[in-house]
């Protein structure tokens, strides 16, 4: 099945906040923000701006009936700033006009006295001073102290990786139609509606039934809208509220890319140890996560680096430490990995390093120390599966890793100004939030009295298609076509106290929770059936819209079965609520069973450089991937090219630049860029592996969002090769991402 | 008042000349097909097309409707994808649709319309030149490989479409709607009365202007440049070749005259923006904006040329170009003054051009150091030659010193390796968001080498 929207989509009718037809009398709402990155606000002058054509009002923290709080982890983030800002792009003031344009010429007027404070944008400094924005926290299995005297390689280093722009094609934005007694409808482009409407109600000083969050979808996220989004909703909420009209604020780009967070850079230390047959005895690593000025998800991110800190491979002895550095940069937020990439690329740099210093293969390292049935991971669950091992053999023999390696070798004694790179990069991602109590569901399953279907949920369609496999899973536990079937908006007041649709989680969790109201309603409308039939509801199927009694159908198609149980006034509609089975954490021993599963794979890169330019080519990416059974192959594989692509451009192009005074270099999309499509790799081929699928994944098909954008990791490490094969000289300071500037340097390093 | 077809709707507005079309298309008109991503040109999720009537045929254009003016829709047919169907999708959007190639589905709109304006070239239909028609159209979830199955399958499917009355075709086979037949005539019928001589703002492309300066623009009068055919744009006579201001990429790239003399140009103007912008960006435009980094400014300086500057009592002065930048975003240009033309001599001895440019990206972005080279020589001896460097210095740079180092030597590697040193002691570039100093330096060094790898396969 293709994805739902597709036809929609393609024609341009499908809406997004900015395409909501708008109410008469809609103000427009634009955010004055913090020009300097820490400093005491003195005095800030609004008249000259009140007093232009057009501005309604200027709304600071002055006009916050409730809480000035946004934090959603950590209360440490004031939606306007009172007394101090702490970043550039940090709101201050939020003013609201009868025509952008007047906004835009409001903003200009405001004028502002601040005195400066010293400024801090790297992790390293933060920890000298020991400014976190909470405490650091370890991870430990056995003990690293003991055993590197036993290690026949030790190997230390410092491995730098960037930070990366969601670059969501739809900025943030959102919309508030005020409604009687004080409700506010809101609309927002947010992953997390419920989050939405908690802080906003805490803000405009209501209960949460007075604040109505409808979503029908985003024109991309990747985490990027999971707490983000959050601000500029409450603030068209406060706007509307105070002054009883719509408001809307749609951010330009360069609004977006300046006042919000992105995923965090981080610069580690780390230091392994190695037996005389390469297994990996011990492996300590410290993380200097630049989480920015406040808290944002940056606890919960610091968790998953130490949860993947080894990636694929069983490490006896490790110990992980992650320190969250307060900076003054905009506060780092999710994005798709939610700190597992930088944990992964530390250990396959450690691991680069460890096969240059000691003379051998990558892949031998990497090979012998993939995870496997009932090995442990560092915080206390076991392997279940070995989709490690199995992926990394499959990748081997069916992509003929072997002759590929020698094809290169023979291309780059041929070639003189171009050079081939390879790298193999096996993957290892747990699935669950990692916070235990995240992990459940609800979904609302009406059927109509002509059989027409709507179902709610808590998940957020952002081009993931969760709302087709979502309708694909309704389809089949009702045994009904899917033109039956229609997905409503994600909206507050259909399913409340929902999770954000985030963690790669949306498809599992929502998924199975439309699974159990469907299969509820199945029971219900069959023994109904079985009634009328008088037969034992055992006998009674639904199959494509028929009624079965065994293998006799019936003249009872859906409709009629549908019509006749609403007439015997039985209940067409179910709440259907899922939890995760079996998952526990327990975070004063950092130990648990926190994922409800994992997925494996493993892929090959292989880049091309131009030895005279320093560009580069990725010619091809080869996944073997552990879909579980996959319930919908287009959308999966789709997943897949999109994630690599992007975790491709983490580690290329991708480059976040401030300047000493904490001000945004990389501010538009003309000095940032993301992969274009001569950029992407010539092929990406995917190997769906052989498994029975997990129990505890929807259908048996396993989540896929965040995965395989660390098989992109492999694009960094196939171009160090390549500068390698031109360079004997060069050694990497594997500081990602490798952009061009970084890669002529290492070609004619001396 | 301008006037212009608008779908399939004739459109007569007094809204603000200079309103991004964009805005007019979603907020005047309702139609929210057409997505605003980045309002630079930078992502194509706005791209539209513009059909204008030249010599009695229509010509389709992709453009990004967020740097363009309402004014420049005047007398042209402006098409979004709210005006390809009215139920079913067509064939574009069909292959799309088959290949799942649409995830959250922001810019697929402008994908669809740079596509079906790939379908309208005139020229034979090939896959590469496909890829080359959205590589102004950013895609944040797919990664682009079912895209690019669906560009395959529609670049295949073209294959059949006929030279003459494609449009015909493109009806038949789904492509377009049926309006799209009548569109000359009404075209024709519309009134715009555009006088040279009124005030404003002078707007060439707007592609640079738009992204600097676009409040300023909607609330002043502008000026837009008028019409002429790219027959007259570019033109020769004797060795002298005459470019229009009003030039865009797109011209250079499919006029004969330019591909004689640099066989291998328009391939690498395709390092230059997107088609998108090349479609509407002029090389006046590009000279004036002044960026010490412009790619054009840096071609037509290796090519020795001259501007040829008009004031508004239509008294004529020639400049070269090398002396026009006097300092950063400053130049020779006084009030009342517009570029005219540009021009340059074609050697009369065995010449070969050479650009090179390097950037994050390789295509639609700006080079961290781009270069130009024109060699005139004779049994391997040189004897002129222009070099050119962007991204160096305060403006786009002519190196003087390398040319004199050359000029009468013998095009060998020891001469190129000693020149290599000149280049770079003649320029001391400074670190910014494009690279540091030590990244252009050492980048030229490079460049300057790829010059003569590329034209005379020379080993270094």
């Amino acid at each position: 099945m293709k994805n739902r929207d597709s036809k929609n989509h393609l024609q341009g009718k499908s809406i997004y906040i900015d395409d909501i037809p708008e109410i008469s009398g809609t103000l427009y709402g634009l955010v004055y923000d913090s020009p300097i990155a820490h400093a005491k606000i003195i005095n800030i002058d609004y008249s000259k701006a009140e007093e232009l054509d057009d501005i309604v009002r200027i709304l600071t923290y002055k006009d916050v009936p409730g809480e000035n709080q946004i934090g959603a982890i950590i209360q440490d983030e004031p939606l306007f700033a009172e007394g101090e800002v702490h970043f550039i792009g940090q709101p201050i003031a939020f003013i609201v006009a009868k025509s952008e344009l007047a906004a835009r010429k409001a903003k200009k007027l405001i004028e502002a006295n601040f005195e400066e404070k010293t400024i801090v944008t790297d992790p390293r400094e933060a920890h000298k001073n020991k400014s976190y924005i909470a405490p650091p926290r370890t991870f430990k299995i056995g003990e690293t102290k003991n055993i590197w005297e036993t290690c026949e390689h030790i190997i230390s280093g410092r491995v730098k990786s960037g930070g990366q722009e969601h670059l969501y094609l739809e900025t943030q934005g959102a919309y508030a139609v005020p409604a009687e007694d004080g409700n506010i409808k809101l609309y927002s482009s947010t992953q997390g509606p419920t989050a939405v409407q908690k802080i906003a109600a805490s803000v405009l000083n209501v209960k949460m039934n007075k604040i109505e969050v409808d979503v029908t979808r985003l024109g991309g996220a990747f985490g990027g809208k999971e707490d983000q989004a959050t601000p500029w909703a409450i603030m068209v909420s406060l706007a509307a509220q105070i002054l009883n009209s719509p408001v809307k604020f749609a951010l330009n780009r360069h609004d977006d890319m300046r006042m919000t967070g992105k995923r965090h850079p981080y610069d580690s230390d780390f230091k392994m140890g190695l037996s005389k047959d390469l297994k990996i005895l011990a492996y300590e690593a410290d993380y200097y996560q630049n989480a920015g000025a406040s808290a944002d998800l940056s606890p919960a991110i610091t968790e998953r680096t130490l949860f993947h800190s080894t990636n694929s491979y069983f490490v006896p002895n490790t110990r992980t430490t992650v320190y969250s550095c307060k900076t003054n940069l905009p506060p780092n937020t999710a994005f798709r990995g939610f700190g597992a990439p930088q944990g992964m690329f530390l250990i396959e740099a450690a691991i680069h390093k460890a096969a240059e210093e000691i003379g051998v293969r990558v892949e031998e390292i990497q090979k012998q120390n993939l995870i496997t049935i009932n090995d442990e991971f560092p915080y206390g669950q076991l392997a279940e599966e070995d989709g490690a091992v199995k992926s990394w053999e499959t990748a081997e023999k069916d992509f003929k890793l072997k002759e590929l390696f020698s094809e290169v070798e023979s291309y780059n004694s041929e070639n003189k100004y171009l050079k081939k790179g390879v790298a193999v990069t096996p993957v290892t991602f747990g699935i669950s939030f990692t916070n235990t109590a995240m992990n459940h569901a609800r979904a609302l399953v009406h059927i109509y009295q002509d059989g027409s279907i709507g179902i709610s949920t808590g998940a957020i369609e952002m081009g993931q298609s969760v709302n087709t496999k979502i309708m694909q899973v309704a389809a089949h536990f009702l045994s009904v076509s899917t033109s039956r079937i229609k997905i409503e908006t994600t909206n507050t007041t259909r399913v409340a106290n929902t999770s954000p649709t985030a963690a790669s989680s949306g498809a599992d969790l929502n998924g199975q929770a439309t699974q159990v109201a469907c299969i509820a309603l199945y029971k219900r409308l069959t023994g109904f059936a079985a009634k009328h039939f008088n037969v034992e509801v055992e006998k009674i199927s639904i199959k494509d819209e028929f009624i079965y009694i065994e293998d006799k159908k019936t003249d009872w198609n859906w409709e009629t079965l549908v019509e006749q149980t609403f007439l015997a006034r039985i209940a067409l509609t179910e709440n259907g609520h899922y939890t995760t089975p079996k998952i526990t954490f327990d975070k004063t021993k950092e130990k648990g069973h926190p994922f409800a599963y994992h997925v494996f794979g493993s892929a090959i890169t292989t880049c091309t450089v131009d030895c005279i330019r320093g560009t580069y080519e990725i010619d091809s990416v080869k996944v073997v991937h552990d879909f579980g059974v996959s319930m919908n192959k287009l959308i999966d594989n789709g997943q897949i090219e999109g994630a690599v692509v992007q975790g491709i451009g983490w580690v290329t192009m991708e480059e976040i630049a401030y300047d000493e005074k904490g001000r945004l270099l990389s501010n538009a999309l003309s000095t940032y860029k993301i992969p274009d499509i001569l950029f992407a790799p010539k092929s990406i081929d995917i190997i769906h592996l052989k498994t029975d699928g997990h129990k505890f994944a929807i259908m048996k098909s396993k989540a896929v969002g965040e995965p395989p954008f660390n098989y992109g990791i492999g694009a960094y490490f196939a171009i160090q090769n390549a500068i390698k094969a031109y360079n004997s000289n060069f050694k990497s300071d594997y500081n990602s991402p490798a952009t061009p500037e970084r890669v002529l340097m290492g070609l004619y390093q001396k | 008042m301008i006037e212009f077809i608008l779908n399939n709707q004739k459109i007569r507005t007094n809204e603000a000349e200079g309103m991004p079309l964009v805005d007019f298309i979603r907020y005047k008109q309702n139609l929210k097909g057409t997505k605003i991503g980045c309002r630079e040109g930078d992502c194509g999720a706005c791209t539209v097309l513009a059909g204008e009537l030249i010599d009695d045929k229509i010509s389709y254009k992709s453009i990004t409707s967020c740097i363009t003016p309402l004014k420049f829709a005047a007398g042209k047919h402006i098409v979004t994808v709210d005006g390809l169907n009215s139920d079913e999708i067509g064939s574009v959007q069909q292959h799309i649709h088959e290949h799942g190639a649409t995830q959250c589905g922001f810019c697929t709109p402008g994908f669809v319309m740079s596509l079906t304006g790939f379908s309208l070239s005139t020229k034979k239909a090939d896959y590469s030149d496909a890829l080359s028609a959205v590589a102004g159209n950013i895609c944040r979830c797919t990664g682009y490989k079912s895209i690019e199955k669906a560009i395959f399958d529609i670049s295949e499917e073209l294959k059949s479409k006929p030279e003459k009355d494609n449009i015909a075709w493109l009806i038949k086979n789904d492509y377009l709607p049926e309006y799209f037949i009548e569109i000359p005539e009404r075209i024709k019928n519309l009134k715009n009365e555009i006088s040279n001589k009124e005030n404003g703002i002078v707007v060439g492309g707007g592609t640079d202007l738009y992204v600097q300066k676009a409040d300023c623009l909607l609330e002043n009068k502008i000026k837009t440049i008028k019409y002429i055919s790219s027959k007259e744009k570019i033109t020769q006579k004797d060795n002298l070749i005459t470019l229009s201001a009003l030039t865009t990429v797109t011209d250079i790239i499919e006029s004969e005259i330019i591909s004689n003399l640099f066989p291998k140009l328009a391939k690498q103007l395709l390092l230059i923006s997107s088609e998108q912008i090349r479609n509407t960006a002029t090389i006046g435009g590009n000279i004036v904006n002044a960026s010490p980094i412009g790619d054009m400014s840096i071609i037509l300086l290796a090519l020795n040329s001259n501007l040829i500057i008009k004031n508004s009592s239509n008294i004529e002065r020639t400049i070269l170009l090398k002396d026009f930048h006097t300092g950063y975003k400053t130049f020779d240009l006084k009030e009342g003054e517009l570029i005219e033309n540009i021009t340059f001599e074609i050697p009369n001895l065995d010449f070969k051009f050479n650009f090179e440019k390097v950037s994050k990206r390789k295509h639609l972005d700006i080079a961290s150091v781009n270069s130009s080279i024109l060699i005139i020589y004779k049994n391997n001896i040189i004897k002129d030659v222009h070099i050119s460097g962007g991204g160096l210095a305060a403006t786009p740079k002519y190196f003087e010193k390398t040319r004199e180092f050359l000029i009468n030597k013998e095009i060998n590697k020891e001469n190129i390796l000693k020149a290599a040193e000149i280049i770079q002691a003649e320029t001391s570039p400074i670190s910014d968001v494009r690279g540091t100093t030590e990244y252009k330096k050492l980048l030229l060094r490079q460049l300057f080498y790829a010059h003569f790898i590329e034209i005379f396969s020379i080993d270094i």
